[in-house]
Parts: C-alpha cells; sequence; structure tokens
C-alpha cells in the first residue's frame, strides 16, 4: 500500500480534515504510525535473532548451550570462549592477511579505476568508443569463467598460496572503470575545458580537477570493494592453503572444522564474532555511506 | 598570378593547421593510452585471456598435471548426459525461483513501510542492512547453528510449542529451503534500500492529484507507485537471478551440496569439479553453460522489459 497519501496533504486538505473531526483524526493517525512501528520493530527483531542468538551462544558455557528450553541470557556470562578462540587459531595473522588484501586491492581499483574512467570521458583517443565497449561486455561474465585460467596463470607464476595471487587480479575491475567515466560524464567538463586551454597537463588535470570531484564515486567504490575482498571467500578457498596465508572467511572455516566435532558452539561463535567485529563497527561508523553508496549505483554488496 | 599564390597560402595555412591539430589529438591519445595502460594490462590478463583461454580448456580434458588433451565438445556432451548435472540445474533454478519473489515483495513491502515519515527509520534500515554487509562465511555459520535439529534456536522454539521441528540441513527435502531462508535473510536489506530511494523519487503531485480524483490507497499503490518503480523491480530481479545462479558460499558451509545433492547448485558443482577433482576442462564446461544461461536469463529479461516496465518503449 501506499499510505504516505494523508502524510503530506496540501494544506486546505489538512485544515479540511482538521476542523471536521480533529480529535478522530489525531487519534488515527497516532494508530497508525504505532501499528507501523510494532510491525517494524518485529522484523527488525526478526533481522537480528541470528546476531543476538550468535552473541548470547558466544558467552555461555558447554552445559548452558545444550539446555531446553533456550536461555536467551546466559547466566552466568562466560567469557573464557573469546581467549579460547584467539589462542586456538591465529585470528591475529588472518586478520592481518585480510587487511592487507583488502586494502591494496581497494587502493588500486581506486586509482586504476578512476584514471581509466576519466580517460573514457574525458580524453579523445582512436578505438575509445569500441574498447569501452569491450568493457562493458565483460560486466555479465560470471568470476567462476575467469578463475580457473586466473588460477592456473598464477599456479605458473609460483604465487599461489601468496596473498599476491588475489592482489594483483584484484587492482583493477571493469565496474569501477564503468562507474567512473559514467560519474565523469554527468558532470561538466568547463572546469576541466579552462585547464585544457591554460595548458594544464592531462595528469594534472585528472590529479587536481576530476578526482576532487568524483569523491562520491571514490567513497562508494572504496566501501564496496574494500567489503568485496574483505568478505571474498571463493577467492581465497582456491588461492590460500596454507594457514599461515589465510584470510578471515577461510580462517572460520578451518576454525569450525576443529570445534564442531565437538559440538563446542560456544567457542565457534565466539570466533564468528570476533571475525565480524571489523566489518560491523565500520558499518555502525559509516552506515550513511553504505547505504547512500548503494543508492548511488545498485553495488551488490 | 596572385590568385594563385593567394591559393597556396591558404593551402598552406591549411595543411600547417591540419598538421598541428594531428600532433594536438596525437598528443592527447598519447596521454590516454598511458593512462589507460595499467587498466588496460590488468584488464587483459586477467579478464579478457582467461575468458578466452577458460572456453580453450573446455574442450579439452585437463588435471592440471598431465598435458591437456583436445576432445572437442566432448565436456558439453558428458554435461548433457551426467544426471547430477541436471539435478544440479534443476537445483539451481529451484534456489532461484524461491529467492524472487521474496526479494522483491518481502523488500518493497518493508521499504514501504520505512517511507512512512516516522522517527527511527534510519535506525530500522541499518538494521535490515547489516546482513548484506555481513560475510556470508560467517552468517551461514551462525545459522548452520539455529538450524542444528537438537539444540538450535528454531525447533526449540517449535518444542515450545509443541511442534516437532524438521531437521533442517540434514533432510533432502528440508535442506533448499533453508538455505533460501538464509539468503532471504542475508539479502533483502538490499532490496530494500534500492526500493526506498525509489520511492522517495515518486514524485508527491501524483499522488495528490489521484487523490483529488477520489483514488484510495489501494488504487494509489496499484496505479501510481508500483508503476514508477517498476525499473528498480526490473533492476533487483535481473540481479537477483544473477547473483542466484553464481551462489556458492552458504552452500558450501551449510551443506556441502547435500544430503544426497539436495543442494547441488552450478556453482558449488564447478568448484567440486574444477578444484577437488581438478577436471579443469568439466569445470571450465560448467563455467561456460553457466555464462551461457545467466546471458540467455538476461537477454530473456530485457526482451519482455518493455512489457511491464514503465516508461520503455
Amino acid at each position: 500500500m501506499q499510505p504516505s497519501a494523508p502524510a503530506k496533504p496540501t494544506a486546505a486538505m489538512r485544515t479540511h480534515l482538521t476542523r471536521q473531526t480533529p480529535k478522530g483524526y489525531v487519534f488515527w493517525k497516532v494508530a497508525r504510525a504505532g501499528v507501523l512501528h510494532v510491525a517494524l520493530i518485529v522484523g527488525a527483531v526478526i533481522m537480528l535473532i541470528p546476531f543476538i542468538w550468535m552473541v548470547s551462544t558466544s558467552l555461555k558455557s558447554l552445559d548452558q548451550v545444550f539446555t531446553f528450553p533456550p536461555s536467551w541470557i546466559p547466566n552466568p556470562i562466560i567469557w573464557e570462549n573469546y581467549p579460547q578462540a584467539l589462542t586456538t587459531v591465529p585470528f591475529g595473522q588472518w586478520f592481518v592477511n585480510t587487511s592487507r588484501i583488502a586494502i591494496l586491492v581497494t587502493l588500486g581499483q581506486l586509482f586504476t579505476c578512476s584514471l581509466a574512467g576519466f580517460t573514457f570521458a574525458r580524453m579523445r583517443f582512436p578505438g575509445r568508443d569500441v574498447l569501452f565497449l569491450v568493457y562493458i561486455a565483460t560486466l555479465m561474465i560470471p568470476a567462476h569463467v575467469t578463475i580457473i585460467p586466473i588460477f592456473v596463470t598464477m599456479n605458473t607464476f609460483g604465487l599461489v598460496d601468496t596473498p599476491w595471487s588475489l592482489i594483483i587480479p584484484g587492482l583493477t575491475s571493469a565496474w569501477g572503470t564503468f562507474l567512473f567515466r559514467q560519474y565523469y560524464l554527468s558532470l561538466p567538463s568547463e572546469l576541466e575545458d579552462a585547464a585544457k586551454m591554460d595548458g594544464c597537463s592531462f595528469f594534472r588535470i585528472y590529479l587536481q580537477i576530476s578526482l576532487p570531484l568524483a569523491k562520491p564515486i571514490l567513497a562508494t567504490l572504496g566501501i564496496f570493494t574494500f567489503l568485496g575482498a574483505w568478505n571474498d571467500f571463493l577467492g581465497p578457498l582456491i588461492f590460500l592453503q596454507s594457514k599461515d596465508t589465510k584470510t578471515l572467511t577461510v580462517g572460520l572455516l578451518q576454525f569450525q572444522a576443529e570445534f564442531q566435532g565437538m559440538g563446542n558452539w560456544p567457542v565457534m561463535m565466539a570466533g564468528v564474532v570476533i571475525s565480524t567485529l571489523p566489518v560491523l563497527i565500520a558499518f555502525i561508523i559509516g552506515q550513511k555511506y553504505f547505504v547512500r553508496g548503494i543508492a548511488l549505483t545498485g553495488i551488490k554488496g | 598570378m596572385a590568385l594563385a599564390e593567394t591559393a597556396t597560402r591558404v593551402r598552406d595555412r591549411r595543411t600547417r593547421r591540419e598538421a598541428f591539430f594531428r600532433t594536438l589529438r596525437w598528443h592527447e591519445a598519447k596521454w590516454a593510452y598511458l593512462f589507460l595502460l595499467p587498466n588496460l594490462l590488468l584488464f587483459l590478463a586477467f579478464t579478457i585471456y582467461p575468458v578466452f583461454a577458460s572456453f580453450f580448456y573446455s574442450l579439452n580434458r585437463w588435471n592440471l598435471h598431465n598435458p591437456m588433451q583436445f576432445i572437442g565438445l566432448g565436456n558439453y556432451t558428458t554435461l548433457l548426459n551426467d544426471p547430477i548435472f541436471r539435478k544440479v540445474l534443476g537445483n539451481t533454478f529451484y534456489y532461484t525461483a524461491g529467492i524472487i519473489p521474496f526479494q522483491t515483495a518481502l523488500g518493497l513491502l518493508i521499504a514501504l513501510g520505512l517511507n512512512q515519515k516516522l522517527r527511527f527509520t534510519t535506525f530500522y534500515r541499518s538494521v535490515y542492512f547489516v546482513p548484506v554487509v555481513t560475510s556470508s562465511i560467517a552468517v551461514s555459520m551462525v545459522w548452520q547453528w539455529l538450524y542444528q535439529p537438537e539444540w538450535g534456536v528454531f525447533n526449540s522454539l517449535l518444542k515450545q510449542i509443541g511442534i516437532q521441528g524438521p531437521n533442517w540441513l540434514f533432510s533432502t527435502s528440508w535442506a533448499m529451503p533453508s538455505v533460501i531462508l538464509l539468503s532471504i535473510w542475508k539479502n533483502v536489506g538490499y532490496s530494500v534500500v534500492l526500493y526506498l530511494a525509489a520511492l522517495q523519487g515518486v514524485p508527491e503531485s501524483l499522488f495528490e492529484s489521484a487523490m483529488i480524483d477520489g483514488a484510495n490507497a489501494w488504487h494509489r499503490f496499484w496505479r501510481i507507485t508500483l508503476p514508477m518503480i517498476s525499473p528498480t523491480t526490473f533492476f533487483i530481479i535481473v540481479l537477483s537471478v544473477i547473483g542466484s545462479f553464481q551462489s556458492f558460499d552458504q552452500i558450501y558451509v551449510l551443506t556441502q551440496g547435500g544430503p544426497a545433492r539436495a543442494t547441488s547448485v552450478i556453482a558449488y558443482y564447478l568448484y567440486e569439479n574444477g578444484f577437488k577433482f581438478f577436471n579443469m576442462g568439466y569445470a571450465a564446461a560448467i563455467a561456460y553453460v553457466l555464462f551461457g544461461l545467466l546471458l540467455f536469463a538476461t537477454l530473456l529479461q530485457w526482451f519482455y522489459r518493455r512489457r511491464w516496465v514503465f516508461g520503455e518503449e
């Protein structure tokens, strides 16, 4: 339904309504808001149940977990699961590995994509439109098509099981290039033209005029590239094999393998909390940018 | 005489000007190619080359260690007669069909609720969006615990109201719905945000004039809101199909394609063949079938787009 209709009636209608039934109108307005809040809160709780249960389990002892009926609040609170999770597997190392890959991939993409996007949007050269068409055509290609040859290539160069096997292919993306080009095209080019007339070099135009104008796209692509690299699973699963090179996602699986046989859910959930906490904190701080970015570009997170 | 002289001078000037612009253009093109170079080299090495290499692998029998053996379309004919692959295709369609209605309808419903002039809507929106940003591996592990048949939350809650819950991930009939439920939970916030942006873009004046004409809320929704946001619906459906066809992470953690292949989807089967059994050629053929299906599905949707998307010629 579109009940927002009464939310913004014209001034004439509002006086008409309030004059006719002042009490009734206010009552319905409040009642409608109340019902909506209840519905939205119920939905929000359903969305949060897995997170609540994750935290709750991570603070329980083993025998508190296997009880019926289930208790939502651990009593007593058991903190020991966290040190146990942190000492059994090298979460610190995995955290460093993941950050390194995600940061380098993000910086690389921001540089290569903004520069290429600028070139496609603002410079003239033979073959430009054909080349850009090729870029667009590859947007549809699923990662599964390219991952096998990339694996073979990395294997040939002996880079499998090093972070480079994930960093190097991640340094650019057709999608990012596309985003930057479209964004530059949506901006007026007068500033750049004026700079060009004054004899400004192309690189300086890019660096000092175009790039600062593209801050919204830099933020959006930055956030989602980082998030994508941080949460990536298929890549690390295929490319990283030894314990020391793993990222958090594949590491978490190894961690699970060590505890699931025993049914030690509290320690497992503690591990999950540890691995998701950085992203959750980042999201809470910068949620505005996440949401705005999605609306801006429709990137799949 | 004077005329001829002027003519040559003009011609000279023209050639000189042309030469000047040619240098200028060449100067610009030179820099353009230089700027493109890092992007283009990586693009060629990690997108264009793999697309062709993958197709070439798919025409060979190859396990990475022994030399390739060219078998033409052999892998594709094997796929056609592979009963597991047929099951896998069916599962992929099942999974996709299970997700699309919720991704659109549920997403829209929540977005409509959030689009009211209420307090705390930013907070609610963030709550619905949290699963989208969280790692699929982490949330899958949490859901595995929720689905645990004896002590998991779902069955405990059901037991409290006197219902014996299903075996969820361990039952051939419940495993796929369980995976679908998790995927809806994980991704619905994404369509909520997209729909919310679309709803805020519908001009208020349309509703006002409809109200003056006496349209009730129901009519305003079906005749104004829904058509006005249909491009977003289209976008969400296209993206959901693409995403669902490739989904892998949840299935890897929750079921490993089981029980009895009940949740094996294309991406998982591809992974198994390529990186467990090292049938690189066969895996590449599966990748190409996946690619073809995606291409076909997307083109089909574009073809039918003008039938129901508003403002399309």
